[in-house]
């Protein structure tokens, strides 16, 4: 770099190379990536010479290590003697993905109802939309996991004197026994039945929407899709002769035994991250309807729209557009908030696996890497499905409107060049 | 613009090549910055437990005031860096502190695979339970099914496990990051037991709310030797550590007080003679003053004045010496002789 100041002061026009913009460009750019490869190089040997210097061990290795330790939620077959820290790896992705799928739906419709409720004529209601927003987005989420889990822990009885739903299951601080479905012979078709149901239900509403473009007239393709997916697979399962039994939990001894298992834990973590979110997308809601035009409504309304019809043909579909992209954010911090359940022996990735495994192998450096390549992948997903979504909204059935601004100029100025009517 | 950006990408380049690699000269680094760095844990009442006030006491907070008076003849010589359990090897590796003396379990995989050395035990612990007395529950084995709250990234996590699938035992795991939340869970009744070493769970009894409806089951299930922590590969710094819990030890063995180490400078016994620094060179041998000794026992006492000061039977956890006491009376610590 001194050397090139030094040739610009003594002779500045004539080496037109160098000042070739372009080429000084392409010069630096070359230089850039050169030096970040060096740095990420020299940084990586570095830390390998430096790893073996303090003989620590490194390497990938040890994720075909047996863990030894138990997880106290695993949505596949965990076993402390057998399984290996690559398990632990899995268990703690998918009780991630577990409470950042189901955190996802609850905050979304949570955030739609009070977005909504905060936009009702009804002064209570909004009142009340307008408290919840400010009171939930405006505490750390840290210190609501802890309110959640230990109001909870506090609020559920000992198992002994626990809640008994009867068939509902029971419930009490050790978490919520629920009965497993225990499905007998033949329960796949009613799987299929209802993968049946989903393509019919796609194929009518199809349909419908085609035959209202063309007669104009309306089908209840939302009702008869509902009635497909799922009538379609009861209607499966009573011909198989119902083949269902519950595994239902049995009170006593410590906890319950028997049944599905939902932790404390998971339910806590859950609504709090929900209930929070929640916050944020009501805002997003409330904005993305207020930047709908009034005079769309009215012009709906004119066309003579019923009230129903306005909001999702017309109001519903634009606000979307506003909606989704600051909802991907949303959705992308639930996955990533899930981590704080670190806090509340949750078993997810950061818990057990950047923490309990961590420290029992104590290599770093990976166990580091390794959940910071797993959420990144997460948060892409999410965003590249968030954004498929939104090109499809955002494209659509204005797309014959779109004119270039200079051709609609010269249109305008000319009165043969009129589309016709 | 553009070379700027070069220029501070270079200039990271260097800080971050300075950064890596903890220097070698763990014994110059501390009196160039002239105080000890010492990882303790975030709060165990007996081992490393801040007053009120800031001030760490504790028996794992002495060894660290220990070796600060034998460096710089100086007990108060000594910051203390709060850790969690997850957090403290990193924190030894990377040189953010100088010696780790926080309630940590001597093992193999530990000692080989870390880059770390252990040197010694200061407090021979094992692994129990505690329950609630109204369970009316008097043996580990009636734990079956229990949920089980405890720390993450520790050996008590793996041990549990090897104790309840040797004992045909089902269990359920709940594991916390922080101490303060394994209490709180346990206390809000998400577990019927807690465990950790046993000593700990003394300690931790203190914080609950009626630590008189918790009892300690009898079983020992594990053999956890705590002792200090230093890096490997600085073998001199190595053996400043080792030997102040030695000279600790020997001082009791020897019958060197805090209160009487004065005079006993004046002692004819040649052990005492050799520890104290009055004949051989042993303080120049760990690259020392020959006052290192004195200083230590004059600063913090011996081995068994640190003990009972902590969590002896006269403090609130009254743990019995047990096999904590000295070799010639029946326990384990046991000293090799200075000469």
């Amino acid at each position: 770099m001194a050397m090139n100041e030094a040739l610009h002061a003594d002779e500045p026009p004539k080496v037109a190379l160098l000042n070739n913009p372009a080429v000084r460009n392409a010069l630096f750019q070359v230089l850039l990536v050169l030096v970040i490869v060096f740095l990420v190089y020299s940084a990586l040997s570095n830390m390998y010479a430096n790893l073996a210097a303090a003989g620590i061990a490194s390497g990938f290795g040890f994720l075909n290590n047996p863990s030894g330790f138990a997880v106290n939620q695993a949505l596949i077959e965990y076993n402390q003697a057998e399984s290996t820290y690559g398990r632990v790896y899995l268990v703690g992705l998918l009780n991630t993905l577990l409470v950042a799928f189901f955190g996802i739906i609850l905050a979304t419709i949570l955030g739609f109802v009070i977005g909504i409720a905060r936009l009702s004529k009804n002064w209570m209601i909004s009142r009340l939309a307008t408290v919840y927003v400010e009171t939930l987005r405006n505490i750390p989420l840290l210190l609501q996991i802890f309110i959640w889990y230990f109001g909870v822990l506090r609020l559920l009885p000992q198992p002994r004197e626990g809640f008994d739903f009867g068939p509902l299951g029971l419930l009490n601080n050790r978490g919520y026994f629920a009965p497993k479905p225990v499905w007998g012979d033949g329960a796949q078709f009613i799987f299929w039945a209802f993968i049946v149901g989903v393509i019919a239900a796609i194929a009518v509403s199809r349909w419908a929407r085609k035959r209202q473009m063309e007669t104009g007239q309306i089908f209840p393709a939302f009702w008869t899709g509902l009635g497909l997916v799922f009538g379609l697979p009861v209607l499966v399962f009573l011909a198989l002769g119902a083949p269902l039994t519950w595994d239902m939990p049995v009170a006593g001894g410590f906890r319950p035994r028997g049944g599905m298992t939902i932790i404390p834990e998971f339910i806590a973590l859950l609504v709090a991250l929900s209930t929070y979110t929640a916050a944020f997308i009501a805002e997003i809601v409330r904005a993305g309807i207020l930047a709908v035009n009034k005079g769309q409504t009215e012009a709906a309304a004119a066309l003579g729209l019923r009230n129903n019809f306005i909001l999702r043909l017309v109001v519903v579909p634009q606000a979307m557009r506003i909606i989704i992209p600051p909802l991907t954010s949303q959705f992308l911090n639930i996955t990533k908030n899930s981590s704080l359940a670190v806090a509340i022996a949750y078993p997810e990735l950061t818990s057990v696996f950047a923490g309990t495994t961590l420290n029992q192998t104590g290599q770093a450096v990976e166990i580091g890497s390794i959940p910071m390549l797993s959420y990144l992948p997460i948060s892409l997903i999410t965003s590249a499905v968030m954004n498929w979504d939104n090109k499809r909204m955002a494209l659509g059935e204005r797309e014959n409107d779109r004119e270039d601004p200079s051709r609609r100029a010269e249109r305008l100025a000319d009165p043969e060049d009129q589309p016709e009517r | 613009m553009k070379k700027h950006l070069l220029a501070g990408v270079a200039t990271a380049a260097v800080l971050m090549a300075g950064a890596f690699g903890a220097s070698a000269a763990t014994l110059d680094d501390v009196k160039a910055k002239g105080f000890v760095q010492c990882g303790v844990s975030q709060g165990l009442p007996g081992f490393s437990n801040p007053d009120s006030a800031g001030n760490w006491s504790g028996l794992d907070v002495d060894l660290c005031k220990a070796v600060a008076a034998a460096v710089f003849g100086d007990a108060t010589k000594v910051k203390f860096s709060p850790l969690s359990a997850k957090e403290r090897f990193t924190a030894l590796q990377s040189g953010e502190i100088d010696v780790l003396s926080r309630n940590t379990t001597w093992t193999m995989s530990r000692d080989t695979q870390l880059g770390l050395n252990f040197a010694g035990v200061n407090y021979y612990d094992g692994q129990g339970f505690m329950v609630r007395t109204s369970m009316n529950i008097n043996s580990a084995l009636e734990l079956s099914g229990a949920s089980v709250c405890t720390n993450t990234g520790t050996t008590t996590e793996l041990n549990v496990a090897d104790y309840f699938r040797a004992n045909n035992m089902e269990y359920e795991l709940v594991a916390f990051e922080k101490a303060d939340e394994v209490v709180a869970a346990y206390d809000a009744g998400r577990c019927d037991v807690f465990t950790t070493d046993q000593s700990g769970l003394y300690a931790e009894r203190l914080k609950l709310k009626n630590p008189g409806e918790h009892k300690v089951l009898p079983e020992i299930i594990s053999k956890e030797p705590l002792g200090p922590v230093v890096r490997q590969g600085d073998d001199q710094w190595f053996n400043i550590v080792k030997w102040t819990h030695f000279a600790m030890i020997t001082a009791e063995e020897l019958g060197v007080t805090q209160a009487n180490v004065d005079e006993m400078k004046a002692s004819e016994n040649p052990e005492i003679k050799r520890l104290l620094g009055a004949e051989g060179d042993f303080g120049a041998s760990i690259g020392l003053g020959a006052d290192w000794a004195y200083s230590i026992v004059k600063s913090v006492g011996n081995y068994g004045e640190a003990f009972e000061r902590n969590v002896g039977p006269n403090t609130p956890l009254a743990i019995a010496r047990g096999i904590n006491a000295l070799w010639s009376k029946g326990g384990l610590q046991y000293a090799p002789p200075i000469r």
